[in-house]
């Protein structure tokens, strides 16, 4: 589950990690009058981040530095009338309905801080460098000997030794050690308490000296946390977070019948038992020249009605040109699916090819129950094995 | 011959009352496993619907049947406690078939398994282990098998044990889906080549048994002729595994990497199936295993035949 950055903010001023101060608003005129107060406050500059669980808004002009109230308006009436567009959106684009607006900072340099599961370890490890700001990809692919790593201790989490060792090596000096060390404490800490699996400051800034703060502040700026959402049942704050209008509407209705579906760009439905063998056949596909319009995983429990529903939610993707449905029954009787052929047939009726292949638990009775229903379903093939299934609905659609 | 669990292995079932497990506890008495009991803490003293004792607590279960294998079906919050008290008890298998654990959960139980070397932790969220038995009649679905062990949600009779199979030949089978495994295993009995022992190790990103562990135990088994690795997108398992199989690995190794065509940070259903960085996807796992002489199949449906020319068998499928 992802949050906001300034949901990701609230959780870290509540750690410990000093942030800026910033107010989130869903108007042009909120926007207005909070900008309006933080100038009279005594701000110099302004910036304005629309909230979005996508990356890439500063080159698409949807993270703003403002100097008066009026300029705040046009930034907010901008950002709230447009589709923000980004590598990381799509062509489409995604609607923004809530801003960020806080204190402009200075900043002297920027740093990356971040926590996130080690699975090679066991554990999770804190990622630093002295190279904020940036994609970290980009950094770890252009020069990884700039980025730093401490496994916390799977028990104890993150050490205080580690955290030092850390701040000197990212090149902190002074009050600045104490500073940066808390940050680091305190991330690893909420990252262990709050079951997350990404929790990324960046840039965490230092900002240049004043007469208040001679050696600077160390202050996290932007921030974006992933949760675990198989821990979210002990976690309600972190749940009450979610933003189901950020969602594929698709994937959500999918998730309400216990359904994994995740929508691709292709013409192929997919209907599978089990998430290996969904991605698998989303390949085979691939290798016979067709592609995949979703990934659909069933799982081992669904029952009549979910299958429906998983024909219904593939069906409704215009793309669509044809399904191919693979099952190899383990938990998942052959035979439920079968009849969730037939009643979806029936309910929504298939305008599409159709390929069948179905292998395990009870796959005699399945075959009798579709052989029964053939008259009925002209669109369905059933297919022998893996091979057979793909050429098969890549045929369907081409031809 | 087999690894972790044979027809001798007694089995206990953890959440034996649930749904789920009562399911899957007469699912493995069907098939030959030696189930033994199970537990449910607060029903202890009853029986099931198969007669078996329930159990208030493991040291119970462990100190009145000897059970020495466990199938864990608790709900995902307790899973993690289930893990434990099986290894406190002195259970050497523990099979975690629940799916949704906590990845905070499995970081501390994984540590504290440390104080348990001789315990062999199998998942969470996975099809559980088989090491198939004999059959003794019957066809499809409705076959009889006997001296043979399934710990775990997984159509048994598709599976072939090596005294059964044509080719005399038998693998091993390591996979990190539960579904992709039955293909492998149909596949491979279709060319009546047999299994030794079947070990899905689940989808999530923090687990028991991996790759290399599985592999070594594979290598040193003397009814395993070979190894089929099926792994997917997400970590750097199969990487790992591959440098390990070129120094330490005498038998062929056919390797399969589902989610090719997935897209970057999209989570494909595991916990585990996301692709974080360049190194995790398909493509990269799958030239670093053909780099160290591992045989990559590229279609999921040239598995069992990959196997079987890597074993050198004939083709001829026997259905």
């Amino acid at each position: 589950m992802k949050i906001h950055e300034y949901q990701a903010r609230e959780l870290l001023a509540d750690a410990g990690v000093p942030v800026p101060t910033g107010h989130m608003v869903q108007s042009v005129d909120e926007a207005a009058t909070v900008a309006g107060r933080l100038f009279d406050e005594g701000a110099s500059m302004i910036v304005i981040k629309a909230q979005v669980h996508a990356g890439g808004r500063g080159k698409a002009g949807f993270v703003k530095l403002v100097k008066s109230r009026n300029e705040a308006r046009d930034a907010a009436k901008f950002m709230l009338s447009n589709k923000m567009v980004s590598p990381q959106t799509g062509p489409d684009g995604l609607e923004v309905k809530r801003l960020l607006l806080a204190d402009a900072v200075d900043i002297d340099k920027e740093f990356y801080l971040a926590v996130t599961v080690d699975r090679a370890n066991n554990t999770a490890t804190m990622i630093a460098s002295a190279e904020g700001g940036v994609e970290i990809e980009k950094v770890a692919e252009e020069n990884p000997d700039a980025i730093l790593r401490e496994p916390l201790h799977p028990l104890l989490g993150l050490q205080p030794y580690q955290a030092r060792k850390l701040a000197f090596d990212l090149g902190f000096k002074g009050k600045q050690v104490n500073q940066a060390v808390k940050c680091m404490l305190n991330l690893a800490e909420l990252f262990r308490t709050s079951d997350a699996s990404l929790a990324e400051i960046n840039p965490l800034v230092l900002t240049p000296a004043t007469d208040a703060h001679p050696d600077g502040q160390v202050l996290a700026i932007d921030a974006k946390f992933n949760f675990d959402d198989n821990a979210m049942f002990r976690q309600k704050r972190i749940a009450a977070m979610f933003d189901p209008t950020e969602e594929n509407p698709a994937e959500l209705r999918a998730n309400k019948f216990g359904l994994s579906y995740v929508a691709l760009d292709g013409n192929i439905g997919c209907l599978v038992n089990g998430a290996g063998l969904a991605m698998s056949t989303m390949d085979i596909i691939k290798l016979h020249g067709g592609e995949p319009a979703n990934f659909l995983d069933v799982g081992g429990s669904a029952t009549e009605e979910a299958v429906r529903e998983a024909f219904e939610i593939i069906l409704e993707d215009d793309k669509v040109k044809g399904v191919l449905v693979n099952i190899f029954g383990g938990i998942m009787q052959c035979d439920k699916i079968a009849r969730g052929i037939v009643g979806a047939a029936k309910e929504i009726g298939f305008k599409v090819p159709l390929v069948v292949r179905l292998e395990g638990t009870n796959v005699e009775l399945a075959r009798e129950i579709l052989e029964d229903a053939k008259a009925d379903i002209d669109m369905m093939q059933s297919a022998t094995d893996l091979t057979d299934a793909a050429s098969k609905v890549c045929a369907a659609v081409t031809g | 011959m087999s690894i972790l669990i044979d027809g001798n292995t007694k089995v206990i079932c953890q959440g034996i009352t649930g749904s789920a497990g009562a399911f899957h506890t007469k699912g493995c008495i069907d098939y030959g496993t030696k189930m033994v009991g199970g537990v449910t803490p607060g029903k202890g003293g009853q029986k099931d619907d198969n007669g078996l004792p329930i159990f208030d607590i493991v040291a119970d279960a462990v100190q009145e049947t000897g059970a020495n294998a466990t199938m864990i079906f608790v709900p995902p919050p307790f899973a993690g406690d289930a893990i434990l008290e099986a290894a406190a008890d002195g259970v050497e298998v523990i099979c975690a078939i629940t799916e949704g654990v906590p990845v905070q959960d499995m970081i501390r139980v994984k540590a504290a398994l440390r104080d348990y070397p001789d315990v062999h932790l199998i998942g969470p969220n996975c099809p559980g282990v088989i090491t198939p038995g004999r059959k003794t009649s019957g066809e499809g679905a409705s076959a009889i098998f006997a001296d043979g062990c399934k710990i775990g949600i997984m159509p048994g009779y598709i599976h072939m044990a090596k005294d059964d199979a044509p080719t005399g030949k038998a693998v091993g089978i390591i996979s990190r889906s539960g579904t992709l495994t039955y293909e492998a295993v149909w596949q491979t009995s279709q060319l009546g080549i047999g299994q030794s022992t079947c070990v899905g190790i689940g989808g999530d990103p923090v687990k028991g048994l991996n790759f290399i562990e599985l592999l070594s135990m594979f290598e040193k088994d003397k009814a395993t002729d070979g190894v089929v690795m099926i792994g997917e997108i997400g970590g750097s398992d199969e990487t790992e595994a591959g440098a390990w199989i070129k120094k330490h690995m005498s038998k062929p190794v056919v390797a399969f990497i589902a989610g090719r065509t997935a897209p970057k940070g999209k989570r494909m259903g595991h916990a585990g199936a996301i692709i974080g960085g360049a190194d995790d996807t398909a493509d990269a796992k799958m030239k670093s295993l053909r780099a160290n002489g591992v045989t990559v199949a590229e279609s999921p449906a040239d598995i069992g035949a990959s196997m079987a020319e890597a074993l050198g068998v004939a083709f001829a499928a026997t259905a």
